[in-house]
Parts: C-alpha cells; structure tokens; sequence
C-alpha cells in the first residue's frame, strides 16, 4: 500500500508498531454515562473495539416481576432519562394492549403533544453533546437553553424535571394546567416581564414559534459547519443491511435509509395516536446534503435527528389545536391491584433513539410473571464493535455519539 | 401473512419440529422444537415468503413458583422459554416464536438447557444470548462468546431465574 498525504490512515497502516490496549471510559462524555469502550490500537488506528457494559445494571427486570404495572412505570423514567415520557407511554401502551384498554381521544392527543415535546427536548440533548463530542461548545449551550424551557413547562405540567412517571396506565395522572408563571427562560428570550401570568398552551406555543426560527442557526453551527462535516461525512458507515441484521432502529435506521418508523407503521394500538396528523418522517439519503456525505455515516443519522425536531414541532402544533375539542377525559380510571390475564404482550414504540420494546407476561395476579424492557440503545451499542474497525481514535466518539446512546438504557 | 400461514409454512418445511400454534393470545405465537431451531431461523429469514429479517427481540421467561403455597394455583409445567419475536421489513409482518427447554438440562440441577444459537442468522442475537444465558442461565450452543454481559464474570448464579437467592456477600461487600 503506498502511503499518501491525505489520508492518515493510509500512514498508519505503512508504518506499523505494537499493539497496544487503551480503555476509553467508563466516564468519556460522549457516553452520557458509564460505558467502558476497551481498543485494541496499532499507533492512531484503532484495530478492535470492545464495549463492555454493566456498571448501571439496576435489575429492573427482576424489580418489575415483584410490582404491580402501575408501580413499574417509574422505573421506565430511570431507563431513559432524557425522554422520560416516551418510555412511560411504551410501558403504559404494552399494559393497555394486554390488559385491552381502550384510551380516550383526549388522553391519546394529551399523551402525544407531551412525547413529541419530549422528544424534541431529547433531540436537543443529542444535538447539542454530539456537538460537544467534536469539540464545538456553543452548540451544547443553546440545546441547554432550550430544553430549559420544556423542562419548565414539564415541571409546572406534574412537578418534576426528569423523572416524570406522568402518562400512565389509562392517560395520565393529570390534565394540562391552565394558567401558569412564565417560564423564566422564556420570558428573558420573548422579552416579556418575569411576573407575567401564562396559559401552559400558550406558553409551549410561544416556545415552539420561538425553536423553530432558531433551528437554522443549529444547521449553520453544526450540520454545514466545514469542520463538522469533516469530523463526520462518511466516518462510520452503517449499511443497511447491517442495521437491520443488528436490529439498529431509530434515527440510526433511518439515516441508514430505511423508510419505517414506528409512529406509522407500528401496531394499531399505537398508531392510532398519531392518525389523521400530518408528518414526514426524515430518511436518509438528503438531496441538499454536502458532497462529501455518505449514506449511513455519522452526518446522517444526525442530521435525521436535527430534522425530527421540525417533524415534532408541527405534530405538537396540530395536538393543541385539536386538545380542546378532543372527546373524552385525560384518562379512564386503573386499579393499581388489577390482575393481568394469563396472556402475554409485546409493543414497541418509537422513542427518540429507538425502538423501546415492552415484553409482558401475565399470569393472573396484579404482578407479571416476566416484565421485560428490550432497549433501542443496546442494539445501537452493539454495532460500535464493527463500526469502529480501521478508524482512527478520534473517530469513535464521533461514532459512538452519533448513536446518541443512554447507558441507562442498555444496563436498565 | 397472519401467524397461520406462518405456521403452515414452518410445517411444511419441517413437518414435527413445529409443535404448537396459539392464535389466540394478544400476541399469536408458534412454538418450535428446541433440536435444530437454528436451522428453522435461518427459513424463517431467507424465505421469499416470510423474510422475517429483523429479530426485535430475544428474550427467556421462567415460568417456576417457588413458593409452594402458590404452587396449585400457577397452572404452568416448570420449564423455560425463549421468547423470539420477529420483524419483517420486505412484507411488514410480525412473528413471535417460542422455543420450550426444561429449567435444567436431565433434570439436574445445575447443568443449563441448551439451545442453538442464532448469532449467526440475526447479528443482534448475539448480545441478546448473552444477555438471556447472564440472566436467565440458558447455554446458547455454538455462540461465538459466550459471556456474562451485564452482571460481572464470576458472578454466581442467573439473576432473573424465579429461584435465584440473592448472595450474602460478594467479594468481602456485604449487603
């Protein structure tokens, strides 16, 4: 192989010394938790790549066959931290398919105004320490800034800030609250007075107005920064037929170019949430991508999620001008003693990194026999081992932030 | 294709190793015979008709009371399932298939039932068999790396098993 200037790799393959072991982790940031990546490198190249994981095993499994549905939801909070209420409605959805549950309108467009916001706020998350990853810092502030405000809103919506346990079994626990104290985030951003009473629908209407003008300024930082696409366009290539071999889902999917996402193509029980709403679902490849892209590399799958946030934007639009007219209350009354059937159901929802898929087994009492959480995030991990051969040390927290991974997920 | 069709289609192919067929549960399931399941798999993936080339997930149920006062009333064979549930892209349907292994292999205790991997049908499947043989103690054969995954490497014992006693102490820690 002769060696050129251009591309370092080439180098470093010419010019070979001993292998050496190098542990990445458990606390890298890129990680948003702990993950202990082992390399196997020859000078800058990375040769093999071990992800070994465990260290937040909190046997929540084992938890949920010793509690009743209801008492396990706050448990899917503790999974995925950052889109707590997207995990609330797949656990919740998986108990009302077994137990054949049927939700009001009201609770279905409660219940989808809140997992889109959700998920912008966990896109934000991602974009801004995806950024973070590559070195660029202002990025990470302004996703900070924004989610601020959902958080806020989401605070003053059921009094907490992470770990909601919100939308369970039957609805939710509450209904939107009328009026309350502008977010202070807000009022700074809106120039309005910091003791000004709010509607919470007009608050999160002036919050979405606001994001989405700012959106252009995430894509001049990030997606057609020169340096970001250098750091990304076709650094860890994801084919698609190995991300469907290793079940990848999510925005990693579809920036493989798979068109299918769960919000339309899913089960019934779920889709019929999102029925009659408008929506385009962002796959891979883009027309107005720089040249450099590929299709599946790292600049995809993020630029999928950067596109989601608009996608959210307008689901979460159309929620709150159809929640006054909705039919229905906010949810139809549960028993946390009821006794599940001997039946088993299996749902999966489309959370923001993935696939969340619930696993029930009933077998007559109020506690189920098997409670099982299959995570979006472990099958994404599993594919850092392949993705991460020949590149360069640099690259793997590219590549591994790009999958925008939370390790709660994959120890549970 | 409904679960029925699926079921014909596996019969067909593989006549008894087909045992059973509930279409009546929420989630309609086939069961296939643990002896050559990976054979199974790899039809299940490549055939025109079924393309099932995603496996969603991979999982094992321990259906064991320990508690002998509850025993009448449970109404399940002890016994162990591996719970496979299915995609397909190509004809967007979904297939759950179960494979039965006795909790321990001859009755004794101790030694862990085998069943064919299938990490070489479905890449994912690996990690998911690690995962079921760390927490439920089940011997995937012919897995590649066949290692505990979330708890540590000498951890006694498969966590997720109805009888497993947790340990007094590991390593000098107490609880």
């Amino acid at each position: 192989m002769s060696s050129t200037l251009q591309d370092p790799r080439v180098i470093e393959f010419d010019v070979r010394t001993d292998e050496m072991l190098v542990n990445m982790g458990p606390q890298h940031p890129s990680t948003h938790g702990v993950l202990r990546l082992l390399l196997k490198t020859d000078g800058e190249v990375v040769h093999e790549t071990t992800p070994h994981i465990g260290y937040l095993h909190r046997c929540a499994e084992k938890i949920g066959e010793n509690l009743t549905g209801p008492q396990w939801i706050p448990y899917s909070d503790r999974m995925d931290y950052l889109a707590a209420m997207n995990m609330n409605l797949g656990m919740a959805l998986t108990f009302e398919k077994l137990l054949k549950i049927e939700v009001p309108e009201k609770a279905m467009t409660l219940r989808l105004i809140i997992a889109e916001l959700n998920r912008i706020a966990s896109h934000l998350v991602g974009m801004g320490a995806y950024g973070l990853d590559l070195g660029s810092f202002s990025p990470f502030l302004y996703a900070f800034r924004e989610r601020e405000i959902v958080l806020d809103l989401f605070e003053e919506l059921c009094g907490a800030r992470l770990t909601y346990s919100y939308i369970t079994i039957g609805g939710a626990t509450h209904d939107i609250p009328k009026v309350i104290p502008i977010p202070p985030g807000l009022a700074e951003l809106t120039h309005r007075s910091h003791n000004e009473k709010i509607e919470w629908v007009d608050a999160l209407r002036l919050f979405l107005d606001w994001l989405e003008k700012r959106i252009f300024e995430y894509h001049t930082l990030l997606t057609r920064n020169s340096i970001f696409i250098k750091r990304t366009a076709g650094i860890g290539v994801l084919p698609r037929d190995m991300a469907i071999s290793y079940n990848c889902t999510g925005p990693v999917l579809r920036g493989s170019g798979v068109d299918f996402d769960l919000r339309r193509d899913g089960e019934p029980i779920y889709t019929r949430m999102y029925e009659g709403y408008q929506f385009d679902i962002p796959v891979a490849p883009f027309e107005d991508a720089p040249p450099e892209v590929v299709l599946g590399d790292n600049w995809c799958r993020f630029f999928v999620r950067m596109l989601e946030v608009s996608e959210s934007i307008k689901l979460v639009r159309q929620g709150l001008d159809r929640y006054p007219t909705a039919k229905g209350d906010y949810r139809v009354p549960f028993k946390m003693s009821t006794k599940l059937p001997k039946d088993e159901a299996y749902l999966e929802t489309e959370c923001p990194r993935g696939q969340m898929g619930f696993y029930v087994v009933g077998n007559g009492d109020a506690e189920p026999l098997r409670a099982r959480a299959k995570s979006s995030c472990f099958c994404n991990l599993s594919i850092t081992a392949p993705l991460c051969q020949g590149v360069l040390i640099a690259d793997v927290p590219a590549i591994v932030g790009s999958l925008d991974i939370v390790m709660g997920e994959i120890d549970r | 294709m409904t679960i029925n069709e699926i079921a014909v289609a596996l019969s067909d192919r593989f006549g008894d190793r087909i045992k059973d067929l509930n279409n009546e549960a929420t989630d309609p399931w086939v069961e296939v015979a643990a002896e050559g399941w990976d054979e199974v798999a790899l039809f299940l993936r490549d055939d025109e008709r079924l393309k099932l080339d995603s496996l969603c997930d991979l999982t094992a149920v321990d259906y064991c009371e320990p508690d002998p006062k509850k025993q009448a009333k449970f109404g399940h064979d002890e016994h162990l399932e591996v719970v496979f549930h299915l995609y397909s892209f190509v004809h967007r349907h979904r297939a759950t298939i179960k494979v039965k292994l006795p909790r321990w292999k001859d009755g004794v205790v101790g030694e862990l039932p085998a069943c064919p991997s299938v990490a070489h049908v479905w890449a994912i499947a690996d990690w998911h068999e690690r995962e079921a043989y760390d927490l439920l103690g089940i011997d995937f054969t012919g897995h590649p790396n066949l290692q505990r995954i979330l708890c540590v490497e000498d951890w006694v014992g498969h966590p997720l098993r109805k009888d497993y006693e947790f340990p007094k102490e590991y390593h000098g820690i107490r609880n």
